[in-house]
Parts: C-alpha cells; sequence; structure tokens
C-alpha cells in the first residue's frame, strides 16, 4: 500500500518563531546586562572569601542575658506587629476583594477597587513603612499601618481572583430564589470563597512575620532595629543570635499555618 | 390590549423575543397560556432556545420583547425589589442541580426562604422556627431523611442532589416551578425516581411545573401536555397522545433517531 498523503501533511510541531525570539532575546539581554553592571567572577570569588570571614565571626552566637533580654522584647513586639497587620489588613481586604470582582461588582466600583489595590501592590513594605514613621513617628504603629497597607494589596488581589472563579451556577440558583444581593452573598459566594480566604489570610500571617523583621530597619517597630544596630556595631555573634530566633519563628509559623489550613479546608 | 381572563390560566406568555445577538432571535415571537396546575414539557432539540425560554419567566435572562403575565403583573418589566418578590413565587430546578456545594443539605434547602429572611438571619442561620421544620419535612418529603440534612452537598450523588435542588424549589412555596432538565445528568432509572418525585409532588401541592426534557418518552409519559419547539417557535402544542411520528420529525427534523 502506498502512502499517497504523507508528503502533503503539514508539520505536525510547526516552529513559534514568536517563542524563539523572545528566548534569544532574553538571552542577549543577560549577557548585555551582565557586561554593563560590571559583573566579574573575579569580584565574586573575593566576596565568597569576605563572606567565610564574615560567617566565622558571627561564631559562636552571643547568648548574654542582656542581650537575650533586648532580642525577646523585639521578636514579641515583631509578633505583635505581624498579628496586628494580618488581622486588620484581611478585615479590610474582605469589602475590598468582593468590591474588586468584576462578576460581583459593577464597574466603576471594581475598576476603583483595582486601582487602589494596584497602589497598595507598588511599594514593598519597607518603603510604606518610611511614610508611616514620618506620619506617625517612629515605633510599633508605623509598622503596623506599612503591613496593613501590604497585607491589603496581596490578600484583596488574589481574593477578587478567587471570586471572579466562583461557580456561577450556584449563584444564579441562590438568584432564582427572589434572594436580595447580601442575601447571595452570604449563602452563594462566601461558601464558595471563604476556604480560599482563609489560606491567603494565613500565608499573609506567615508572610507578615517576615516582613515584620524588616520593617524596624527603617524605625517601624519590631525586631529589625536591634537587628540593623548589631549590624553597624559589627555585633555579628548578636546577628547571628538574632538570625535564630528569626529562623525559629519562621519554623514555628509554618507548622502553625498548616494546621490552620486543614482546619479550614 | 387585553388577554382574554381566564381564572385556569396562571402564566400567559405574548410575543415572546429573545435575540442575544441583534437580529438573531432564539424565540421567535412565542405565545403561550399554562394552567395553574399539572405538568407541561417542552421538549426540542438543542439549542433551540427551550432554555432561553424557561430563563426568560423568572429572568436569569432579560427577553428583548413581549410580555410574561404572572400574577397580574408583566414579569418581563419588573426589576429590583418587584422582580425578587416575583422570584420568590417561582421555584427552579435545574440540570445540574447547582446547590451551593459547601454548604450543607438543609441549609440548600433553606436557601429556598432566602427571598424572605434578613440578611442577618441568613448570616446568623437564624431561620425562623417553622422554615427549620418545613425544610426537614421537604427532606423527608423528597425521598430523604434527616441524617443527610448536616451533609455537605458535595457529598451526595446526582440522584441525592436533585432531590435537594426540588426541595429548594418547594421550600418557596411557589405558584409555578420551572425545570430546566432535571433529569438529563442523571442515568435512566434515577431519572424516573425524579420524574415520578415531581410529579408527586405537583399532584399533592397543586404546583404547576414547565419543564425541559431531552427525554420524549418521559414527556410523554409524565406531562399532560406537551410543547414541541424548533428554530425558537412552537410546531406542536397539544395532549402527549397526539403527538405523532411526523410531529418528531419535525421538531427534530430527519428521522434516524426514530
Amino acid at each position: 500500500m502506498s502512502l499517497p498523503s504523507a508528503t502533503v501533511r503539514p508539520p505536525a510541531f510547526p516552529a513559534n518563531w514568536a517563542s524563539r525570539i523572545g528566548w534569544i532575546g532574553l538571552a542577549l539581554y543577560t549577557l548585555y546586562a551582565t557586561s554593563i553592571l560590571n559583573l566579574t567572577w573575579a569580584r565574586f570569588v573575593t566576596g565568597l572569601d569576605n563572606g567565610a570571614k564574615f560567617l566565622a565571626r558571627m561564631f559562636p552566637p552571643n547568648f548574654a542575658p542582656d542581650k537575650l533580654d533586648l532580642i525577646a522584647t523585639g521578636m514579641l513586639e515583631s509578633i505583635q506587629i505581624a498579628i496586628l497587620a494580618t488581622f486588620f489588613g484581611v478585615l479590610l481586604s474582605l469589602p475590598l476583594g468582593l468590591a474588586a470582582a468584576r462578576n460581583l461588582a459593577p464597574g466603576w466600583l471594581s475598576w476603583s477597587a483595582r486601582g487602589l489595590i494596584a497602589v497598595f501592590r507598588s511599594f514593598h513594605p519597607v518603603i510604606v513603612s518610611i511614610l508611616f514613621v514620618k506620619a506617625v513617628g517612629f515605633g510599633a504603629l508605623a509598622g503596623i499601618l506599612a503591613l496593613i497597607v501590604s497585607s491589603m494589596g496581596f490578600v484583596s488581589k488574589l481574593f477578587a481572583e478567587v471570586v471572579e472563579e466562583m461557580s456561577p451556577k450556584q449563584v444564579e440558583a441562590v438568584r432564582a430564589t427572589g434572594a436580595n444581593f447580601w442575601n447571595v452573598l452570604i449563602f452563594a459566594v462566601m461558601p464558595q470563597v471563604m476556604a480560599r480566604f482563609v489560606g491567603l489570610s494565613v500565608y499573609q500571617l506567615d508572610s507578615n512575620l517576615r516582613n515584620s523583621t524588616m520593617v524596624g530597619i527603617v524605625g517601624g517597630g519590631g525586631i529589625g532595629a536591634p537587628l540593623f544596630t548589631a549590624y553597624q556595631r559589627f555585633d555579628y555573634d548578636v546577628v547571628l543570635t538574632i538570625l535564630l530566633c528569626i529562623i525559629g519563628l519562621i519554623l514555628m509559623t509554618e507548622m502553625v499555618s498548616n494546621r490552620i489550613r486543614r482546619i479550614f479546608q | 390590549m387585553t388577554a382574554v381572563t381566564n381564572e385556569s390560566v396562571l402564566l400567559s406568555i405574548r410575543n415572546l423575543r429573545k435575540e442575544y445577538r441583534p437580529g438573531q432571535p432564539v424565540l421567535k415571537d412565542i405565545s403561550l397560556d399554562i394552567d395553574a396546575s399539572g405538568i407541561t414539557a417542552i421538549i426540542g432539540p438543542s439549542g433551540t432556545g427551550k432554555s432561553t425560554l424557561i430563563r426568560c419567566i423568572n429572568r436569569l435572562v432579560d427577553p428583548t420583547a413581549g410580555e410574561i403575565l404572572f400574577e397580574g403583573q408583566d414579569l418581563a418589566k419588573l426589576s429590583g425589589q418587584a422582580l425578587r418578590q416575583a422570584r420568590r413565587r417561582i421555584g427552579m430546578v435545574f440540570q445540574e442541580y447547582n446547590l451551593v456545594e459547601r454548604l450543607s443539605v438543609i441549609e440548600n434547602v433553606l436557601s429556598g426562604r432566602l427571598g424572605y429572611v434578613p440578611a442577618w438571619r441568613a448570616f446568623l442561620r437564624k431561620f425562623p422556627a417553622e422554615d427549620v421544620t418545613r425544610a426537614f419535612d421537604l427532606i423527608d418529603a423528597v425521598g430523604l431523611n434527616e441524617d443527610f440534612a448536616t451533609r455537605r452537598a458535595d457529598a451526595l450523588s446526582g440522584g441525592q442532589r436533585q432531590r435537594v435542588g426540588i426541595a429548594r424549589a418547594i421550600m418557596q412555596n411557589p405558584a409555578l416551578v420551572l425545570a430546566d432538565e432535571p433529569t438529563s445528568s442523571l442515568d435512566p432509572k434515577t431519572s424516573v425516581e425524579i420524574m415520578d418525585l415531581m410529579a408527586d409532588l405537583s399532584a399533592k401541592r397543586g404546583v404547576p411545573i414547565i419543564i425541559n426534557i431531552h427525554n420524549v418518552e418521559l414527556a410523554k409519559r409524565y406531562a399532560g401536555r406537551i410543547i414541541g419547539m424548533t428554530g425558537g417557535e412552537v410546531v406542536y402544542d397539544g395532549p402527549p397522545a397526539g403527538l405523532k411520528p411526523d410531529h418528531l420529525k419535525h421538531i427534530y427534523g430527519g428521522e434516524d433517531f426514530l
């Protein structure tokens, strides 16, 4: 039997030139940027050497009681900043996320909510912290306000996406009973999205705990300030103690957040 | 112009037209009168506007033109509060059940009362005691039992879900029930059980049902009146006994399927 059509079939895997050009462009740009920024292997090797000396000076960690006292106060403040910022940030994200969802809110509302979220997301929490330190002065309040803003940016954006992905059929059925907007929200929307919302909130608590150790560097309260001071005074053994505390805290959060997520499956 | 007032007519559709895209009507000036009792089955090929017709009645779809007269109002002209109050009088059963998956069975049944309870009560699940009692009774009446009440809807089988869907519709105390392909996602035996249940509820509670259905045999078996649609128009309207192979040929096109 002959194969008459074998020669006339189109290629099974046609070349995707757009994607090829994209990859080639990325490779060329990487080379260009490397040359511009004066990145050389020699500098990297010297850096490793310096890094090793730095690490050597960190050991052993400093567990002097006065230092531990200072660190404990800072860590506790960081945890409080993270929890308060998550609580208020998540609470405010609930209405903001619903308002941003295009399948629920009218156009003008969802676009304004999206605009606000975009502004919240534009800056790193540390930059927002600087603004709040200027506004309300040094201390935990500035850190809390900064992390509320970044929590709202993250949680409400992803929450709006969750709401947009929900099943319209369940909403339609509840609407067909004559329920008003609020009852549709309570009985058809919330049941579909709450588990994901709790998941996002727990993730945000996790990341707020990390960020709350940072806002102190610019005066936003918490463990950041002692950490930064210790660096500047070359007290690298104290730096190591603080870093170990932060690592311990993050590991604990990881375990707790896994638990919480399992409860709200 | 006023329609002839007839005590037994519950729903009167006049020149109903729906165009999703301008100039391409899915429903071409449909006029129908539906009695206040019994089962009316609408048959016809997919894409012929059966679902659109039924959804225009409770305004899940907005008609382009025409009147839908129900309990002294033109549903096609209602909006806001008045529309929601009219919807409370019309129950709906869906092809894919459309239960709120993460809510319990009894919460799904009680959602039939959401047109009557304020938001704070809905939020706290503080439904009036008589509603809760009725919900339990209805769960029994559709062939489930109180063990199902607190189970989540996503733990049920298709047939069980549709029973809950029917209970939710009846929970509204509706004057009319719309059923959009209620058996199309079910196996043949379960389909018959669900049709039995709907026929039984319709007869006992005196609620008329308009049902879209693909299965002509089921339509003939349960409906007192059959409406055949094709291409957005009604081409047969009469008792099941009058539905002949010629009609089906006209409705579905061709005869290979007979």
